[in-house]
């Protein structure tokens, strides 16, 4: 089952740079969250730092909280490590690691933990995992080929299955389809769909039709310009937002006006 | 991170209608030993990479404080302009390596002057002229052959060359010139090559359409916007090549006195210097001369190992500038790639 | 007319230089193998008297000459590459991972001085700094070890032995392998290292899984050019090196083996014309062997290079550009990946 997050009053700096400003939120178990917003205007970033993965930019650092049901990731006893084994993350471009067999990509994540699976509990997690992805039945019979010889879609449903491998409570996805054609897009849209059942899933996107379809909450992050620090604008129903937003920013951008 | 109730998994069967095994996720949870291992592991691993660091600065700093220690004794402007002639076993005069840096001066000149413009019209050819051609590829290849040449090799090349030409035994300093050359050939074709490559298409296109020949656009354009590259590449292999003994032993071998003539006669280098001192030991020193006069200096029975340490530390002087001068170079003239 | 002509005149002068290229590497071995030839082809006795001369009387055979300086000089070579991989790795990893950005480029920069230090300074500084201080640890490694054939033997005082000797090769081939390591673990996709980051892997089990693997061929090709290094390396050899003509293989023990470099160095100039055509007949070996090893070291690039679709293709492309300026992007497709990727991490 997913868990929920809560953020409150999470400010992000790259070394002097403010990149986002007091940000309050709370992402719901088993929902899709999206993250909407023009360029720059921190919604990547914000993402990043509910798995710690922005730690990995040297001088990045955040204040505030950010609570996996309950249980600060950033209080000084946790390790990113542990972090990110229960927050999932799927990048914008599909990045399967080349020198793997597709069977050895899904693996990855658990072989950390576990140098001596079974062989059939390793069977069973592949398929597993790759069901997930909405993949097995495309590499079923190619499960030792390299990962990186799938087209450009099961790489990335490749990618996912590996974090969900992992089985973690969250899964975060930064702009996933980006690199992807429409048809592998809608593939991942569907999946996106059937896997908050059992995860919660945070997905940042540019599209904002992309956003309707597949999240349940949106929010939306804007900035006041170049240098300034991003921030929340609004959270509400997906539909709520699409249709009625509380804030002109929101409206703007929604209807096209700018960004 | 996560409680314990939270592993369990909702029907698979939601997911897809086939019958799906469920792996029960429980048997891939971390357990805290196995994330103290892998903690363990990973401080390991970051301890053995830092201890990999400092075992690399030992041999460097070790290297430079005895050259400097033992050098600096010896290392004075006597030592710099008197050469080795009349200088018997530890007596007074006590030599110096004029005779060693004119050598090594003119023969790295003569490499220069053999290999810069060879290298850089053939990395012209390589980049501006041959896209893929057989010719290409196997100038290429030669070229990573050269490169891997073992520096002794291209000594005895030089020697076997000129010996077939001008007769057996030849030793000059030219024949080492040659022999050096061939070891910087690959080194500035290659830096050039690459200099060239970055250089953008649009700055050749710009001057074709304004009519400029393609040399005159090679010339003025290409190889005008390169020219710190390769200046600072011509330089850092010149920093190789000018510390290379083995090559200089068996091409221009050694004498005691200065020769200014490149091609004729033998002809000291600072390493072959630095080699020969070594080399020759202990030197003798009859009893009487350990009690001389201030006139004429003591017997020193350790001067020529004092001598080769300090022919070591010019050396080691002018290597390092040279790679100064070649970084420097590099770095304030850099095309801006970004 | 005149401008066309000049044209002509420059492109047949790059030609030219190229053709030279060639002409010089077939110079390289003709003459050497004629001067080589008359140790099969000419008088035999005088042959036969000169390798003669140099074996202290033991042999008149070219090939029974040559066998233990081949053997030595792997020997030396191969130990050299060992102890110098592991730390050039991890210096690497270090330069390319651990250090801050701003420490690496100065690190680097000090890695690469050991490069600039001209071979017979080195020579110098085994002769004076390890000779007389390292006989305890070899001596402690024997007793230790001794039951493995390698460390095993008489420990020979001073230590003029093939483990010093390939301390220095070692050192002195570090700093190869170690900038062609850091070139290609720079290059890593960041994408990789992210997902491997993503997954709950510690920065030990990221650079396992993909810095590593992503490095493994170039890794390879950087330890066979400096292999390459090595079995060349004449002066550190030559000045350190108490000379023998066996196939020792104990490491600790002196005047068993000798290297085909040092020996033509140290019998060069006392030889006679057969005397310095046997030499160079040893010469020609020696640029057969490094000629292999160099081979084998690009081979790999190149299959690397079309197996994983160019993308380790352009890290290949540079291993005789090692010192050479990093700001460039010698393939659009790292260009593109590795841009891609900081717009990915910082852009929003």
């Amino acid at each position: 089952m997913g868990q929920r997050i809560d953020v409150n009053h999470l400010n992000v700096y790259y070394g002097d740079f403010h990149a986002v400003d007091d940000v309050n939120m709370v992402l719901e178990s088993n929902k899709v969250t999206a993250f909407i917003g023009p360029s720059g205007c921190g919604k990547s970033t914000v993402l990043r730092t509910l798995n710690r993965m922005h730690e990995t930019t040297p001088g990045a650092h955040v204040t505030g909280e950010v609570l996996l049901e309950g249980k600060d990731l950033y209080a000084p006893d946790t390790d990113p490590v542990e972090v990110r084994r229960d927050v999932g993350m799927v990048f914008q471009r599909p990045n399967p690691f080349p020198t793997m067999s597709i069977r050895e990509n899904v693996l990855a994540g658990v072989k950390l933990n576990n140098k001596h699976i079974s062989k059939s509990d390793a069977d069973d997690l592949v398929e597993w995992a790759l069901r997930g992805a909405a993949l097995w039945n495309d590499v079923k019979d190619r499960l030792d080929k390299p990962g990186i010889g799938l087209s450009g879609g099961q790489q990335q449903r490749l990618c996912i299955a590996r974090a969900v491998a992992v089985h973690p409570q969250v899964l975060l996805m930064d702009e996933p389809c980006s690199a992807l054609d429409p048809i592998s897009t809608l593939a991942v849209e569907d999946l996106i769909g059937e896997l908050k059942d059992e995860f919660t899933i945070v997905i940042v996107t540019h599209n904002m039709q992309q956003a309707a379809r597949v999240s349940d909450t949106t929010a939306f992050f804007n900035t006041q310009g170049s240098g300034k620090p991003g921030h929340l604008v609004e959270m509400a129903d997906t539909t709520t937002i699409f249709s009625n937003p509380q804030s002109e920013e929101t409206e703007n951008y929604i209807s096209g006006r700018f960004g | 991170m996560s409680d314990k109730n939270q592993t369990q998994t909702v029907e698979p069967q939601a997911l897809d209608p086939d019958f799906v095994p469920t792996p029960d996720f429980d048997k891939f949870k971390p357990s805290r030993s196995s994330l103290a291992a892998r903690k363990r592991t990973d401080l390991l691993m970051r301890i053995l990479i830092y201890i990999a660091f400092v075992i690399a600065l030992i041999p460097l700093i070790s290297v430079l404080y005895t050259t400097v220690v033992n050098g600096v004794h010896r290392f004075d402007w006597y030592f710099l302009t008197h050469n080795m002639r009349g200088v018997v076993g530890g007596l007074y005069p006590y030599g110096g390596i004029l005779h060693a840096a004119v050598g090594t001066l003119e023969i790295t000149l003569g490499a220069v002057l053999i290999s810069v413009p060879i290298g850089i019209m053939t990395a012209v050819y390589l980049v501006e002229y041959s896209a893929k051609k057989r010719l290409h590829k196997a100038i290429s290849f030669l070229i990573d052959v050269m490169s891997g040449i073992p520096s002794i090799v291209a000594g005895l090349f030089a020697y076997a060359m000129f010996s077939l030409i001008l007769g057996p035994g030849t030793m000059n300093g030219f024949v080492g010139s040659v022999a050096l050359s061939i070891l910087m050939i690959p080194t500035i074709v290659r830096t050039t090559e690459e200099m060239l490559s970055i250089v953008p298409v649009d700055l050749r296109e710009a001057s074709y359409a304004l009519g400029v020949s393609k040399s005159r656009t090679i010339v003025k354009i290409v190889l005008r916007t390169a020219l710190p590259g390769i200046v600072s590449g011509v330089i850092l292999a010149i920093a190789r090549v000018i510390g290379e003994t083995a090559p200089l032993l068996v091409t221009a071998g050694a004498i005691s006195s200065t020769n200014f003539n490149l091609f004729s006669g033998r002809m000291t280098t600072l390493p072959v210097y630095v080699y020969n001192e070594f080399q020759q030991g202990i030197a003798s020193c009859p009893t009487i001369s350990k009690f001389g006069s201030d006139d004429f200096g003591l017997c020193v029975p350790g001067i020529r190992m004092e001598r080769a340490w300090a022919a070591a530390l010019v050396l080691i002087i002018v290597v390092l500038i040279l790679n100064a001068i070649g970084r420097l170079v590099a770095k304030i003239f850099s095309v801006k790639t970004k | 007319m005149k401008k066309f002509s000049a044209d002509k005149l420059f492109k047949w002068c790059a030609v030219g230089a190229g053709v030279l290229i060639l002409a010089v590497l077939a110079a390289v071995a003709v003459f050497l193998l004629i001067q080589a030839s008359p140790v099969f082809i000419g008088d035999r006795d005088a042959a036969a008297h000169s390798i003669s001369s140099f074996t202290g009387g033991s042999t008149t055979n070219f090939f029974v000459f040559v066998g233990p300086l081949i053997f030595g000089t792997i020997l030396a070579s191969a130990l050299a590459l060992f102890l110098a991989f592991f730390v050039a790795v991890g210096i690497a990893l270090f330069i390319s991972h651990y250090a801050p950005k701003r420490l690496a480029s100065v690190l680097s920069y000090i890695v690469d001085l050991l490069a600039a230090i001209p071979s017979v300074v080195y020579g110098l500084w085994g002769a004076f700094v390890l000779v007389p201080h390292t006989y305890p640890v070899w001596k402690v490694i024997n007793s230790v070890l001794g039951w493995i054939p390698l460390f095993g033997g008489p420990v020979s005082n001073p230590p003029r032995t093939i483990a010093t000797v390939s301390i220095v090769l070692a050192v002195m081939i570090l700093p190869i392998i170690t900038s062609m390591a850091r070139d290609i673990f720079v290059q890593t996709p960041l994408l990789q290292q992210e997902a491997a980051l993503a997954l709950g892997a510690t920065k030990w089990e990221m650079i396992k899984l993909a810095v590593l693997p992503f490095g493994t061929n170039g890794l390879v090709s950087a330890s066979m050019l400096g292999l390459g290094r090595a079995l060349g390396e004449t002066m550190a050899v030559l000045m350190i090196l108490s000379p023998g003509s066996t196939y020792g293989i104990h490491i600790f023990t002196a005047s068993r083996n000798q290297t085909i470099a040092a020996n033509i160095a140290a019998q060069f100039p006392e030889a006679d014309s057969m005397g310095v055509s046997t030499l160079i007949a040893t010469g020609l070996v020696l640029f057969v062997i490094t000629f292999a090893v160099n081979y084998i070291a690009r081979r790999i690039t190149h299959r690397s290079s079309s197996k994983k679709n160019g993308m380790i293709a352009s890290v290949m492309a540079w291993s005789t550009r090692k010192f050479s300026s990093r700001n460039a992007n010698h393939s659009a497709v790292s260009k593109s990946d590795t841009g891609d990727n900081n717009n990915g991490k910082a852009g929003e």
